[in-house]
């Protein structure tokens, strides 16, 4: 608001002002601001009203009962889990779609996007039948920790894949190329000069799927009812239902938290790797899923 | 050159802004006149909208069922419902909270008292009637996997044996409390002391391996491959043989009577609510219970072979009705079970 | 690099068997799972009474959800773009929330906030306004979920093309609308196009905020996917595959839709 305060009307354009030059962007500011409030900060706001509303005590018995500690421990130690799991198998997917042509790799690219589109409702219906005690194929694993594990590697391997693949896109080959004349192997060069440069991505991309993990609801919710494959987000719906709001208020609390420390790590990743220029000087968060297509390998001169 | 770049994205930003916040006004607008929607023009019997609220089973029974049944009937010809069912107790608070109900149909009388004593949204003589405010009963019933590979014949095998349980949590199921009052009622008719029958009660629970939160997710949980045996209603276990699942069910020698409570809201659109109550405890209505798992409470029409009288059944009125029960077994701290459930760790306010 | 051909098929292999087992066998299983009894029973279920209302709700959601959004999500990136300002970087974290956060959790905010005891409840309940267990607060919670991906798609595409056309048409004599409607729209458009099929898609998809806020009434408050979890609770298997092939078969189109989309705004 001030530079604009600064440029009153310094050289008249066609529309020169009768209007505040800074009012338009701080009309739009305001609208901004009130829309978010309104839909997002107010919320929050609520839930971490109460969960202090009876004090810090009531929260920490809360938040230290056991079926909560059980809880949240095996949403973060599941989701730890997943998250390095899809780290290793998100950067293959990627390497394959960038670095390898074979028949239907655009297929394999656009399925990859499927966890974004699919409701997570289905994806739990759906892994049930082909993993739970129906299973056409014998697998009965799903209604277990296991099945837990299976249904967050579904929702963020998306994450780590579309974060890795711009990152390998950019790659520049000539130091890969040095590095085999020079006698290293493939998983040599892999370790000690690709990997390094995937860092950035792989770390963010794994931020926003452990963020993705903590609070992934719809596609445990069927089998969310036993305490051994109960997540933190099935329980504080059960709290809810139970009407003990403010139980419910200070575990989401916890989880808030969590996810909190991770999107601020993802900026600070972001802003510490300056080899990723997609989100500019504006410093704003870059997150997949995005709408570029990273199948396709710029040429060495474009940048 | 910067007043016009300024003055293009100014006006942008007065269209837009104004464009959202009319918007996001309708968005809160839309929900002026959607509330009471259960109390729209309720004309003699022909028309009106009932909101069904309910507890977790009879969900089915009543959207296959009753309703289309009545809406046949002269008295509910334009009659049309809506449906809301769960955990009996999660419900019962929800229509505390604000849910709309013009019928509500709960697994123990305590969720009724709840809406008498809370905002009286039920009248408080709902028992004054030939039914004394009763749907239909069931028996609780011990479900076990096809062939019965653990020989479970009454509770007694059930606390002795090496089985794990699925009973839902007594915190927000009516079904889980009738499950407990029965293994406690079990002990007591067998001549234990009170405490000696909690202690029954702590040994079922400590066999838990889970306690969903209503009849019908621990029907699913079970169905799905968890715990050997299953405590819960007689017509959950009908349902699921019905459905073809591999199990079958023991009705124990020692058992409780489930008296399921169902009332009209003190602003349901009458008479079509009266009505709707009125065909459910019409033959017609009590024969689609029967014919369903569900035991009515018209004696004449229960078949024997169908539904088998246990030598010992009791009734919630041996240890005082669901008021005493409550306060003394459930309430959420001071409660027998609740100290018990704590002890385990298992959540009861949840 | 040229890896040999051993380790690139065990990279194939290791790679498209994991996407296999996770995402291509369970999105053919939704098919081959609803008609195991035969096309009726699926079809019987979505055209049931509450089976439509479920499909009208849900799209209800998207038809308010989405715009809304997007206007919010244009108007927000333009502001973050075109207006340094030292509180765009709060604006912008408020903006990524939705992503971090469990739609329970949202789910208990509204309900926080709109239930009969919450902050507006009781302001509400005496002006006869219906949040909670209706569809205003189904609203909400999808506008909520789904606020960030316009603004985000939007944003790196009004970078990239930068102000000089924009300068040359205010030059030239055009007027605001006009510069934004014929130059700045046209050239963000498949960003746009990108940003609302994807908050579409988590409209059509969300659950869990919706669960709590809307009592699952069926024939009222049922949404599709809420429609899903209620039919196959009470073993209408046929009802909760066919509803979730519809939702499948939406999202296949979504992401067809993505991919067109992608590379376009290059």
């Amino acid at each position: 608001m001030e530079a604009h305060a600064a440029h009153p009307a310094a050289a008249p354009g066609p529309r020169a002002g009768i209007r505040l030059p800074g009012a338009g962007a701080g009309l739009g500011r305001g609208t901004v601001l009130l829309y978010l409030s309104v839909i997002v900060l107010l919320p929050l706001a609520a839930v971490a009203s109460k969960a202090f509303e009876n004090g810090l005590d009531a929260f920490w018995t809360a938040v230290t009962a056991p079926q909560a500690v059980a809880a949240l421990e095996l949403t973060v130690i599941a989701s730890l889990i997943v998250v390095a799991i899809n780290a290793i198998f998100g950067t293959i997917i990627a390497w394959i779609l960038v670095r390898d042509e074979f028949p239907g790799k655009p297929i394999v690219n656009a399925v990859i996007d499927l966890p974004f589109a699919l409701p997570t409702i289905v994806a739990g219906l759906t892994l049930l039948a082909l993993y739970g005690n129906d299973s056409p194929i014998g697998i009965d694993v799903f209604v277990s920790r296991v099945g837990v594990v299976m249904a967050l590697l579904f929702v963020t391997l998306p994450f780590v894949v579309r974060a890795v693949q711009p990152l390998l896109l950019e790659m520049d080959r000539e130091m890969e190329a040095a590095a085999a004349s020079l006698g290293a192997r493939g998983f040599t060069i892999f370790r000690r000069i690709i990997f390094p440069n995937l860092l950035p991505g792989l770390a963010a991309g794994v931020a926003l799927a452990f963020a993705r993990a903590l609070g992934e609801f719809g596609s445990l919710a069927l089998i969310g009812i036993a305490f051994k494959t109960e997540v933190a987000s099935v329980y504080i719906r059960s709290l809810v239902e139970s009407g003990n709001e403010a139980g419910a208020a200070a575990v989401s609390v916890v989880l808030l938290g969590a996810s909190l420390l991770l999107l601020a790590s993802i900026t600070l990743i972001q802003r510490w790797s300056s080899r990723h220029e997609r989100g500019g000087d504006t410093g704003l968060l870059v997150m997949p899923p995005s709408g570029e297509d990273f199948t396709k390998e710029k040429e060495p001169d474009d940048e | 050159m910067r007043n016009a770049r300024n003055s293009r994205r100014r006006s942008v930003k007065v269209g837009l802004p104004a464009a959202l916040l009319a918007l996001l006004i309708a968005v809160f607008a839309a929900g002026c006149g959607s509330s009471d929607d259960s109390t729209t023009d309720a004309g003699s019997g022909s028309g009106g909208s009932l909101s069904v609220v309910g507890y977790s089973t009879p969900e089915s029974v009543y959207q296959e069922a009753l309703e289309p049944g009545f809406e046949a009937t002269p008295n509910g010809s334009g009659v049309s419902f809506s449906n809301s069912f769960g955990a009996s107790g999660d419900q019962s608070r929800a229509v505390v909270a604000g849910q709309s109900a013009s019928v509500v149909h709960f697994a123990q009388a305590g969720d009724m008292e709840r809406l008498v004593e809370e905002g009286g949204l039920v009248a408080k003589d709902w028992t004054a009637n030939k039914y004394k405010g009763i749907a239909q009963n069931s028996v609780v019933v011990i479900t076990v996997r096809k062939g019965n590979p653990e020989g479970i014949k009454s509770f007694d095998d059930v606390l002795t044996k090496d089985v794990e349980v699925v009973t839902p949590n007594p915190f927000s199921s009516g079904a889980a409390r009738w499950n407990i009052m029965a293994v406690y009622g079990n002990a007591i008719n067998q001549g234990k002391s009170p405490d000696e029958a909690l202690a029954d009660v702590k040994t079922l629970l400590e066999k838990a391996v889970v306690q969903p939160g209503s009849a019908r997710d621990a029907l699913a949980a079970f169905t799905q491959g968890e715990g050997d045996v299953l405590l819960g209603y007689e017509n959950e276990a009908i349902k699921a043989i019905d459905e073809g699942e591999d199990v079958e069910y023991v009705i124990p020698p020692s058992t409780i009577q489930i008296e399921t409570p169902i009332a009209v809201t003190t602003d349901a659109p009458e008479p079509a609510a009266q009505d709707f109550l009125d065909y459910i405890w019409s033959d017609a209505g009590q024969e689609i219970w029967a014919e369903n798992g569900y035991r009515p409470v018209n004696q004449k029409l229960v078949d024997p072979k169908q539904f088998p009288t246990p030598k010992d059944l009791f009734t919630i009125d041996q240890f005082g009705g669901w008021g005493t029960v409550n306060d003394e077994f459930f309430d959420d701290e001071t409660g027998s079970v609740a100290k018990i459930e704590g002890e385990l760790g298992v959540s009861t306010t949840g | 690099m040229s890896s040999s051909r051993p380790s690139r098929w065990g990279l194939r292999i290791l790679g498209i068997g994991y996407l296999t087992a996770l995402l291509l066998a369970p999105l053919v299983m939704i098919f081959f799972k609803t008609f195991e009894d035969g096309i009726a029973p699926p079809i019987d279920a979505i055209t049931s009474p509450d089976g439509l209302h479920a499909l009208k709700l849900t799209l209800l959601m998207v038809i308010v959800a989405v715009p809304l959004n997007t206007l919010f999500g244009v108007g927000c990136a333009l502001l973050l773009v075109r207006h340094k300002w030292k509180g765009n970087a709060i604006i912008d974290g408020i903006i990524n929330l939705p992503f971090a956060i469990s739609p329970v959790v949202i789910g208990l905010a509204l309900f926080l906030l709109y239930g009969t005891n919450g902050w507006f409840g009781p302001a509400l309940a005496e002006a006869g306004i219906k949040i909670l267990f209706s569809v205003p607060g189904m609203l909400l919670a999808s506008i909520f979920v789904s606020l960030p991906f316009v603004v985000r798609e939007v944003v790196p595409v009004l970078q990239e093309i930068g102000t000089d056309q924009e300068q040359a048409a205010s030059t030239l004599g055009a007027n605001s609308w006009q510069t934004f409607w014929r130059i700045t729209l046209p050239a963000i458009r498949w960003g746009v196009a990108y940003g609302m099929v994807l908050t579409t898609a988590r409209v059509l998809g969300e659950f869990g905020a919706v669960t709590i806020v809307s009592g699952s009434i069926s024939g009222e408050t049922q949404t599709l996917p809420l429609f899903v979890a209620k039919q196959f609770e009470q073993f209408n298997f046929a009802g909760a595959y066919g509803a979730s092939l519809l939702l499948a078969l939406l999202a296949l189109s979504a992401l067809l839709a993505m991919n067109l989309l992608k590379g376009k705004e290059a």
